[in-house]
């Protein structure tokens, strides 16, 4: 009997623990998979669509994870780390290096490029202490602009690249077709059944990926930035360096978003300049705080289940809905939801604190 | 005593770094756009017609410690809200300003006090909250806009709706109902610079009411709350009640400073107009000397006259130094974020600085 009562308040409290709003899409999710079932929708292609979004997406979102468990929350800087990814792909493209072998070397140069941005970038975030999010995001933004300008007069000059009159400028969106298209995406590729396709490099790169965060978790300075996320004092006197700890941490999130926005253009199999990177931030922070994580803690397990929730639903609603619909609602469902999302955990905050 | 003098005026110059730059940044610019000086006054007359009031309504939240506003959006959206239907019904002159005027109103109050309750939620990250509301209510004013109006609300022009009757287009011509309704009451023209003279006559009556009301009980409230919540509470105020009143303030202001702003435009962005004018009012603001935590009306008339200037001839400026007109509005843009990210990092700056 008693052992009845612990069950029910076991699930009770589990129960309790999962946030509404989460819940509310979980339930909204499901429901679109039921209606998908009633319409003419494929729920092969559904599925394959989402498996490619998980994987082109999950990187971007793992980038939030060092810098919210150093304690400075999501990192509405992405753009920065998104520009030396983009500068990695640009370089490999203009020395017109094929195949996989550009893939890496982007890669390679896109991580030299962000050790030095995330180092800059953690001494500005060092000195606005407490006011980070906001500095982030207009920080981003800035240099989101400054680049485009870049665009326009820095010396490329493959014609692939620029706008074919005048011969200078960089195009809007480069094509990767030739260079290292969807090499991950075709990595090991196989068929589950019928028209359904497991894109095996693309989920092999962003396990990788994981697993090399969660093993940097555990050596000491990884364990450095949980502490000073937790408690900056007892980090202190524990002999970690917070200055440094979150340091790491944003020089890490800065890495992560070029590589994450690497494998996201391999697998768009385009490259998009001037204002695009804006569009990368919201739905990764969005996406970490669905998987469950607050703006104070996360885990590996909120990037991922957050990232499968957060692309499933964007796959699935836009064919679903559009039949009942006209036009394109998922970009406003994005919008609603990502920003809920957000708004959600920016006020939730305080309660946790105490 | 010389070391007196040469301390305070580098203290002078320190804190007001950010208009002496703009300052030197704008006049470069003019200088080097050529564009002849009768056309860049009369630009910035009308400008400074247009746009000042939206950037006043950032003041009292500023005030009142919850620092820029970037929720003025949704007050720019319940103006753009009240146009349509104001085009709809086919309200035309200064009748359909003032109606659209107060539904605008009537809407803000109640979208106000949402989003006073969501910051009083979220103290100490009030900037980063308001932003996000403004992105959250985008979503929610298209999809009203988009996919409700026509379907679910009903709408009989059917002209400016979208081809399957669902949705609004693009843009939304107010041409023939209250386009320059109220630039066109009194128009005095001085060598070929048309000075509107009501809506001008309307921002120095705002500025004379933000005066009156910093010296009222509730003003004194506002700064109050500002300087400090806990003083604030133990002498009695309500704080959360204050908050939410300037958060209102704010939203009327804004949605009434944008009637008047698309007035003299004369055709509504319907996805843009509302985002853009949240960007360019605070960063005005903030050129003309503004901070998070402090803010005047000098403060809003100095940044507008300074902002748009360059937004004039930084097209020319850029096609002039590099061939590109397009680097010019790369630049004006980077600039507007440029000036918003480097107060909001002076404030975390110097907050942590006291902290010490």
């Amino acid at each position: 009997m008693s052992k009845m009562t612990d069950f029910k308040e076991k699930i009770l409290q589990s129960i309790k623990k999962v946030d509404i709003p989460i819940l509310v899409i979980v339930l909204f999710l499901i429901s679109l998979f039921v209606l998908a079932a009633f319409t003419s929708v494929s729920i092969t292609g559904l599925l394959n669509d989402s498996l490619v979004r998980i994987g082109m997406n999950g990187v971007l979102v793992l980038a939030m994870l060092p810098t919210i468990r150093a304690g400075i929350g999501p990192n509405f800087g992405l753009p920065f780390g998104i520009i030396g990814g983009l500068l990695g792909m640009l370089i490999v493209m203009q020395y017109q290096i094929m195949g996989p072998v550009g893939f890496l070397i982007a890669i390679v140069i896109s991580v030299l490029f962000n050790l030095l941005f995330g180092w800059v970038y953690s001494w500005l975030l060092d000195k606005v202490r407490g006011q980070e999010m906001m500095v982030e995001t207009y920080v981003g933004y800035s240099i989101v602009a400054f680049m485009s300008i870049m665009w326009l007069i820095l010396p490329f000059s493959n014609p692939e690249m620029v706008w074919a009159i005048g011969g200078r400028g960089l195009r809007y969106t480069l094509t990767l077709q030739g260079y290292f298209d969807k090499v991950l995406n075709n990595f090991l590729r196989f068929k589950i059944f019928g028209d359904l396709y497991f894109p095996t490099g693309l989920m092999l790169f962003f396990a990788l990926m994981c697993y090399i965060i969660y093993l940097f978790f555990r050596t000491k300075a990884g364990l450095g930035i949980d502490l000073v996320g937790q408690n900056e004092m007892y980090a202190i006197s524990s002999g970690v360096k917070p200055k440094v700890a979150r340091r790491n941490a944003v020089i890490l999130s800065t890495v992560l978003g070029g590589i994450g926005i690497i494998v996201y253009a391999q697998s768009y199999g385009f490259v998009q300049l001037y204002q695009a990177p804006l569009f990368m931030t919201f739905p990764a922070v969005a996406s970490i705080l669905i998987g469950g994580a607050s703006i104070k803690r996360a885990s590996i397990a909120n990037v991922v289940f957050g990232t499968v929730i957060f692309q499933t639903l964007l796959t699935v609603s836009l064919p679903v809905l559009s039949q009942v619909t006209r036009g394109d609602i998922t970009e406003v469902l994005r919008l609603i939801v990502s920003n809920g999302m957000i708004l959600y955990a920016l006020t939730r905050a305080p309660k946790e604190a105490n | 005593m010389e070391k007196n003098v040469k301390s305070r005026i580098k203290s002078v110059l320190l804190n007001n770094i950010v208009p002496i730059v703009f300052f030197l940044l704008t006049f470069g610019a003019v200088l080097v756009a050529k564009i002849p000086p009768l056309f860049l006054l009369s630009e910035i007359v009308r400008r400074l017609s247009r746009n000042t009031f939206l950037v006043l309504a950032l003041i009292i939240p500023v005030v009142a410690g919850l620092g820029l506003n970037f929720a003025i959006v949704l007050g720019a959206m319940a103006a753009q809200g009240a146009l349509f239907f104001i085009v709809d019904w086919n309200v035309t002159g200064l009748k359909g300003i003032l109606l659209a005027m107060a539904i605008a109103s009537i809407i803000s109050v109640f979208l106000g006090w949402l989003v006073g309750k969501t910051l009083n939620r979220a103290k100490g990250r009030e900037m980063i909250t308001s932003m996000i509301l403004g992105f959250f209510a985008n979503g929610v004013y298209q999809l009203i806009f988009l996919f409700f109006i026509g379907s679910l609300i009903p709408f009989s022009k059917k002209e400016i709706l979208l081809d399957q009757g669902v949705g609004l287009r693009n843009t939304v011509d107010l041409y023939g109902i209250v386009d320059g309704a109220l630039n066109n009451i009194l128009v005095l023209n001085i060598k070929f610079i048309n000075i509107y003279v009501i809506p001008i006559l309307i921002i120095i009556g705002l500025c004379l009411f933000i005066t009156f009301l910093l010296k009222t009980k509730l003003g004194q409230d506002f700064k109050a709350v500002g300087q400090d919540m806990h003083i604030a509470r133990t002498a009695g105020i309500d704080v959360d009640k204050t908050r939410i009143i300037a958060v209102i303030y704010s939203t009327v202001l804004a949605a009434i400073g944008q009637v008047i702003y698309l007035q003299d435009i004369g055709t509504i962005n319907t996805y843009n107009s509302h985002e853009q004018i949240g960007l360019f009012s605070i960063a005005a603001l903030l050129v003309g000397g503004a901070s998070v935590r402090k803010a005047s009306i000098w403060n809003a008339i100095i940044g507008v006259i300074l902002f748009h200037t360059l937004f004039v001839v930084a097209p020319s400026a850029g096609n002039r130094l590099f061939g590109q007109p397009q680097i010019g509005e790369f630049f004006r843009e980077f600039i507007a974020y440029a000036v918003i990210a480097f107060a909001l990092a002076m404030h975390g700056w110097r907050a942590r600085k006291a902290k010490r």
